[in-house]
């Protein structure tokens, strides 16, 4: 890059800099918005910002999930089939069970909490690789709910499930106050708690953590666990939007929340991170989605598209990187 | 009551025996030397005082409690600080926060939310911590990868003795370091000493050894071969013990 971005750029990191966003994801933001606003009438309208908030909820939240577990150097890679089996735990709670409603967020919360835990405990104490880990949970976690729903999905929710996916308290929807409220903690914890800086400081140098007194083991449990709650919550807005626990939902969503984080400017190799970068990478996709959905070009483009901004997203931070500048 | 007592430590990594029973004392106060050839097992003894390792026989005894069981978090606690010789610092985070790394002080976030890590304070100490060794590096806001080696392994010691330790091990802590540096280091551990901390030295320069050090312990392929008073011996004889032609 010439030094003519270079410093304004820089100016505008350091400011950033105390929020943990990197300047260039949100510029690719602001230059998306405004160009779309001016090839889309439609685009920039409150209506239009709610669909675009609405439509990223769901993989927001997962990419906070496979954000904490990025920067600690693993992977989750069972974030969308823990969705699906969430969605369908909960699902089951009210339909088969006929409990009240508190046990459908209970019965989602917990499935994934209870897949992520196991992936951690097979990550930290059995020391299996987690991108086997968590490949192998892919599988299992989708099997799982595809013989819980006998494949099929599972219809009527209680009203106040619905109120969590539909309802739109102050004109605003209600998944969109549970991603906003759900970032706003995620990124104190990992930011500025002892178990967020213990995150970063084992995904930078294990040997480090470890020799600093840092519970590494359970830090990999709780991370991974952690990411599991976060499918889990997931799973339950995504129930909760459809009115079905779906066995298939999430499919190929570890992907885009993977690829979300990444954008955002999480380190894949870990020790760099933070969820408002995360967030901001999310909310690319979904500008680019939405966008290109206004302006009536086809599904097929909108994947290339994804696919571009990933890369490019990652060649400017090891431009960054390398020029040490900004 | 010695500050630290190993006994009998042994320690295998798989089929290779690398430690075979160190049985040893460290005072309050006392600054031993710990030689050897590469590969004779100083690292690996000194971080199952630390806890990195494990001890797979054998009894580590700190201030006279047994800690053989603790974890290297416990241990640090109780003043048992390193100076890894890989350094063991995280690359991307920013110096401060390297010091205070699994020691972040907390506070009250709005005076209500607790386990709020003080960034303020790291600084502010870290920065005090850093001016008071004298050590030159450009900010303590910059990620530890970016400064040379002899900085970095500046960082490292600065992290060791930010947290009022008991015993400094130190593993090749001039290794990087220019002269003024190694200096102002073999004087770090005099003051040290001078208020009643433990320092183990691991270093290949004997020069530096039998300036700093009262007592040298060399190991040879996992056991002491010898255990010697600076006043009773010389470089030569200490240098035939390392190469083993020691009859
Ligand atoms: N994690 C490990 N796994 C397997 N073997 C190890 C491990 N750490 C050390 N060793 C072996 O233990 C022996 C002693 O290593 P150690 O690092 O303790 O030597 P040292 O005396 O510190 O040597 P140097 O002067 O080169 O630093 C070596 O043969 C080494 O290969
Ligand atoms: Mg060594």
């Amino acid at each position: 890059m010439t030094a003519v971005i270079r410093a304004p750029l820089g100016a505008l990191n350091r400011a950033l800099g105390r929020a943990h966003v990197r300047a260039e994801s949100l510029l690719v933001l602001v230059a998306l918005v405004v160009v779309l606003s001016i090839l889309s009438p439609v685009f920039l309208s409150l209506s239009n910002f709610f669909n675009i908030l609405l439509a990223t909820a769901t993989v927001g939240i997962l990419a906070i999930g496979a954000t904490f577990v990025i920067c600690a150097a693993g992977i989750d890679l069972s974030l969308g089939s823990v969705l699906g089996l969430s969605s369908v735990t909960g699902a089951a709670m009210s339909a088969y069970l006929g409990l009240p409603w508190p046990f459908v967020i209970l019965g989602a919360l917990a499935a994934g909490a209870a897949a992520g835990f196991v992936n951690g405990l097979t990550v930290a104490v059995a020391r299996v690789p987690a991108f086997i880990v968590t490949l192998g949970m892919m599988g299992i976690a989708r099997g799982l709910a595809l013989i819980i729903s006998g494949g099929q999905g599972i219809y009527g929710m209680p009203p106040e499930i619905l109120f969590l996916g539909q309802a739109r308290p102050f004109g605003v929807p209600t998944p969109i106050f549970i991603l906003i409220g759900t970032a706003l903690i995620a990124h104190w914890v990992l930011a500025h708690t002892r178990f967020g800086h213990h995150t970063l400081a084992l995904g930078d140098n294990e040997a480090a953590a470890r020799a600093t007194g840092i519970d590494v083991r359970r830090l990999r449990l709780m991370l991974y666990t952690l990411s599991g709650l976060m499918a889990g919550l997931a799973g339950l807005v995504f129930t909760a939007r459809v009115n079905t626990g779906d066995p298939t939902a999430g499919l190929t969503y570890e992907l885009l929340a993977i690829t979300a984080a990444i954008i955002g400017g999480t380190n894949l190799f870990g020790g760099r991170g933070s969820i408002l970068g995360t967030m901001v990478g999310a909310l690319i996709m979904g500008v680019v989605q939405n966008g290109l959905n206004l302006l009536a070009v086809q599904a097929y483009w909108q994947q290339m598209a994804i696919g571009t901004v990933l890369v490019a997203a990652v060649w400017l931070d090891q431009i960054r990187q390398r020029g040490r500048v900004l | 009551m010695s500050l630290l007592e190993l006994e009998g430590v042994e320690k295998a990594f798989g089929p290779v025996q690398v430690l075979r029973g160190i049985t040893l004392k460290v005072e309050a106060g006392e600054v031993v030397g710990l030689l050897g050839d590469n590969g004779a097992g100083k690292s690996t003894l000194m971080k199952t005082v630390t806890g990195v390792y494990a001890a797979d026989r054998g009894v580590v005894r700190f201030a006279g409690e047994d800690v053989t069981l603790l974890p290297p978090g416990e241990r640090r606690r109780r003043g048992i600080e390193m100076i890894y010789q890989d350094l063991a610092l995280a690359p991307q985070q920013d110096v401060a926060n390297n010091i205070f790394l699994g020691r972040e002080p907390t506070r009250r976030l709005w005076g209500l939310l607790p386990g709020h890590v003080d960034k303020a304070r790291i600084d502010r100490e870290a920065q005090a911590m850093v001016d008071r060794l004298g050590v030159r590096v450009p900010s303590i806001h910059i990620p530890v990868g970016m400064l040379s080696g002899g900085q970095q392994q500046t960082i490292a010691i600065a992290r060791a003795l930010t947290f009022a330790p008991r015993l400094v091990i130190m593993d090749e802590p001039t290794a990087a370091l220019a002269v003024r540096e190694v200096n102002s280091v073999l004087a770090l551990i005099e003051r040290m000493a001078a208020d009643g901390i433990g320092v183990i030295l691991i270093s290949h320069r004997l020069n530096d050894v039998f300036q700093a050090c009262s007592r040298m312990v060399v190991l040879q392929r996992g056991t002491v071969a010898a255990d010697l008073r600076r006043e009773e011996t010389s470089m030569a004889e200490v240098v035939s013990y390392i190469v083993g032609a020691h009859a």
